[in-house]
């Protein structure tokens, strides 16, 4: 069975030259396939447009790759999208395959909301790429784009050359690493202290909202209950009082489907907006980490030279290896000022767009719900 | 001891910002077995026939409880002799005003002790205004002596609330244990809106017991709540259903209409029930949504206090404010969802039963006649026998039994056949109410859907130039 959705795109394209887009996604069985659709001005790319099929995995062998690139550790890498979850819809799209049962409305429904939100999230994923001077540029990146065939392969081998060192390593970092550091730089203290305590409030903030939609679509299937129950009393009953049932049930019904695009719109305004940013708190964090590193590899070869012109050996070899470590942590750092500043004019940004879209989202429907409501109490005081 | 058929009754909420409803006609259905089509006549409560009752006079109401009132229709039956006679009084508009209020806690129980207060017009009354002070056990009470007074005669006596309330989510909110609170509210309603019915039924209006419980200043104490709780009532009932089903004689229906309603009921039975259980999961669920509203309101607003850039932290202080209004807006639907729609199921559900009871009374009223035919079978038999022995003492003794037990026959036709009208008027005035309340209960809970959406939009308008105005 084949599922198409046109995505709710999130535009984060101002440059002409490199445009993005996902506009639909099938969702067959347990995989979802992508289309990613790319328009360039660019030379380096050997046509104007593209379109693609590619799976979750190639995001995530994309995002490893440009993780495990050192040229890359002074930028905050864009976070990888979370796996599209599709549990229940998974189990019954099998059975589907297998002849059995059928889909529900609502199931559809769920699994067209889940469609939505994974599609925005692998969108935004690689619009984040696109538009940063350094990432359009990677090489891998215009494969994912280009490649007409599977990546399928190319993922599999890469992994074996790599290992996800790097990435394990990062990941291994612990906060004390960073808190530990004695920072000199005015900027980079006060940057790690916020990080530090956003990163906590934003999670508890998420799993809040996460709960918060939970029980506003619970209650948009209650209403789907309810009106089936009036649907079944309406069958017995005398003709005139019957009909009034029926419309009840219809208004529940119809009560239901706003409802549930009133908690499907909160998720993917307000919830999916905290989710990622939370995972790209973690980004900047990340490379809070990787600078934190490179200041105490450039500390420790201090202490190395000292030891060496000390001991009078390696004098040069040990001079050499200092002179690396504060290039590199150097470079981290004034990258990593550019980057953090331009995370948070991105993140006011976005929370402002979404904000408003939620907002305006919300008074939308809740007139819906209204003149749905008062048009249904006209006619059942008239009847 | 026939009930005259006075003017019909329906209950109307008046909720404190509406202006009164209008009565509206009712669509009656075609029912051939319908051995009352009426005409009704509406008295609306502006119309000048009616006595001005409710602008007089002090509000007896003390805690914030919603008054409810019963106006009156004129209605035209069908008339049979016994009928003509309360025709005048049929043509008296007339209305009743009960609330129960002023719950106290007396020992463990939090709602024990209540103020009822009574205000009408009706001259059945002593008084046109009167309060007074009654415990849980009262009620109980009363239902008891009305259940055992009217049930076996066809009567659909409206059940008493239950002893112990199991609110379907106990929710701790802050430090407060609401789920006493709710407690409180929910059986105060629940006694109030039993009253109601009680005092809707025509004849239990007019049963002295009924009178008494809303008059006098003290009442003889009830015997043991044991025996008066809900639960005791529905035993014998169910006693009622079980002597059914041990009849080995089934029962010759002669009356079609009988086994039509009995399927009826069933299947209402589990229609409500099972609308019931999907309105408790949306009380129970909106609940929830306004629990986790409130914390989600904490979080943003903490995440307000982190956030650095200074427009984007006060829109996020601000909408951590809207979403606290918010969650101020679910707890009151959840109420509106409990107490107009969910608790009134709830009542319909227990009324079926009590419907279901009399069906089986009837039953029994049967049995009762078909045991007595007989046994003046066996004695007359036994008079045969007689007649050819040469015992003039007990000739004369099975004679008497035979007349014995012919009165008895004849008692229980008509006890039979009264119970069987009885029921078809019962039920006929029970569907009329089902429908009026239903219809009635719909709209206003849309209503209340209405203002909480009207509500809604009013604070995300507040909030959206807050939204458009981080820079």
């Amino acid at each position: 069975m084949q599922l198409l959705v046109h995505s709710v795109s999130v535009d984060l394209n101002n440059d002409a030259s490199l445009v993005i887009d996902i506009p639909d996604a099938l969702c067959e069985r347990d995989k979802v396939k992508f289309t990613v659709h790319t328009k360039t001005t660019l030379s380096s790319f050997q046509k104007p447009e593209y379109s693609v099929q590619r799976q979750h995995e190639d995001f995530i062998w994309l995002h490893d790759t440009i993780v495990e690139t050192e040229e890359y550790a002074g930028l905050i890498i864009p976070p990888a999208p979370p796996k599209p979850d599709f549990e229940g819809p998974r189990e019954k799209m099998h059975k589907l395959g297998e002849g059995e049962s059928s889909m529900t409305k609502e199931e559809y429904a769920k699994m067209k909301q889940e469609l939505e939100k994974t599609v925005q999230v692998h969108e935004v994923f690689l619009q984040r790429l696109s538009s940063h001077p350094m990432f359009r540029k990677d090489r891998n990146f215009q494969i994912f784009l280009e490649y007409d065939q599977d990546l399928t392969v190319r993922r599999k081998n890469a992994k074996e050359m790599f290992g996800g060192f790097f990435k394990n390593m990062v990941k291994s970092a612990d906060e004390v690493l960073i808190s530990g550091v004695k920072e000199v730089d005015e900027f980079f203290e006060q940057e790690k202290n916020f990080l530090l305590d956003y990163s906590s409030k934003i999670k508890d903030a998420t799993a809040k909202a996460e709960k918060m939609t939970r029980s506003h679509k619970n209650v948009a299937d209650d209403y789907n209950h309810i009106s089936g129950a009036l649907n079944n009393t309406a069958a017995d009953n005398n003709t005139a009082f019957k009909k009034h049932l029926e419309k009840c049930a219809e208004v529940f019904e119809k009560l239901r489907k706003v409802e549930d695009r009133m908690a499907s719109d909160q998720e993917l305004k307000l919830t999916e907006l905290l989710r990622y940013y939370t995972r790209d708190i973690q980004a900047a964090k990340d490379l809070l980490y990787r600078r934190a590193r490179a200041l105490a590899d450039y500390e420790n070869s201090n202490k190395a030279l000292d030891k060496a012109r000390l001991k009078g050996k390696d004098v040069a070899q040990a001079e050499e290896n200092q002179k690396q470590c504060l290039q590199k942590f150097d470079k981290l750092s004034e990258s990593g000022k550019k980057e953090l500043t331009s995370f948070k004019a991105r993140r006011v940004v976005a929370f402002r767009k979404n904000l408003i879209e939620m907002t305006e989202l919300e008074i939308k429907h809740a007139k819906n719900s209204v003149s749905l409501l008062q048009g249904s109490i006209e006619i059942l005081k008239s009847n | 001891m026939e009930s005259p058929e006075a003017a019909r009754l329906s209950a109307e909420d008046i909720s404190p910002s509406s202006n009164g409803p209008k009565a509206e006609p009712m669509l009656l259905d075609d029912d051939p077995d319908d051995l009352f089509a009426e005409a009704t006549e509406e008295v609306s409560l502006d119309s000048p026939e009616r006595q001005p009752i409710l602008s007089d006079g002090p509000s007896p109401v003390i805690t914030p409880v919603t008054p409810v009132m019963i106006s009156s229709r004129a209605d035209v039956f069908d008339r049979s002799p016994d009928q003509d006679e309360d025709e005048e009084e049929n043509r008296d508009t007339f209305d009743i005003q009960i609330s129960v209020s002023d719950p106290e806690k007396v020992g463990k129980d939090v709602c024990d002790s209540l103020s009822l207060c009574l205000q009408t017009s009706l001259s059945i009354f002593s008084r046109d205004e009167v309060c007074v002070k009654r415990r849980f056990s009262d009620f109980l009470g009363l239902h008891s002596k009305l259940a055992s007074k009217y049930m076996h005669m066809g009567y659909i006596v409206p059940p008493a609330p239950e002893k112990s309330i199991v609110g379907m989510t106990k929710v701790k909110v802050g430090k407060e244990d609401l789920s006493s609170v709710e407690f409180v509210e929910k059986r105060r309603s629940a006694l109030e809106r039993y009253l109601l019915r009680t005092v809707k039924h025509p004849a239990l209006l007019k049963d002295p017991d009924v009178l008494q419980f809303l008059e006098s200043s003290e009442l003889p104490r009830a015997v043991s709540t044991q025996a008066l709780s809900g639960a005791g009532i529905l035993r014998m009932v169910n006693k009622a259903a079980d002597a059914v089903n041990k009849m080995t004689i089934k029962m010759n229906e002669s009356d079609a209409w009988f086994e039509e309603k009995q399927q009826q009921f069933e299947n209402l039975d589990v229609q409500l029930r099972k609308l019931h259980a999907s309105v408790e999961s949306l009380v129970c669920h909106r609940k929830e949504l306004s629990v986790n509203t409130a914390s989600f309101a904490k979080s943003a607003a903490m995440l307000g206090n982190s956030e650095d850039h200074t427009a984007l932290s006060r829109a996020l202080s601000q909408l951590a404010e809207v979403e606290e209004k918010i969650d101020q807006l679910h707890q009151d639907q959840a109420c509106a969802d409990f107490y107009l729609i969910s608790e009134l199921l709830g009542d319909y559900v227990r009324l079926i039963t009590a419907v279901k009871g009399v069906f089986d009374q009837r039953m029994k009223t049967w049995a009762k006649c078909q045991d007595a035919q007989v046994m003046l079978q066996r004695k007359r038999e036994a008079e045969a026998k007689l007649q050819h022995a040469n015992k003039p003492d007990k000739l004369q003794q099975a004679k008497d039994e035979i007349r014995e037990w012919e009165g008895k026959v004849q008692q229980g036709e008509r006890d039979f056949e009264q119970i069987s009208k009885n029921i078809r008027r019962e039920v006929g005035r029970f569907e009329k109410d089902r429908v009026k309340d239903f219809r009635v209960v719909i709209i206003k809970y849309l209503e209340s859907l209405v203002h909480t959406q009207q509500q809604m939009i009013k604070y995300w308008e507040a909030f959206l130039p807050e939204a458009k105005a981080i820079a």
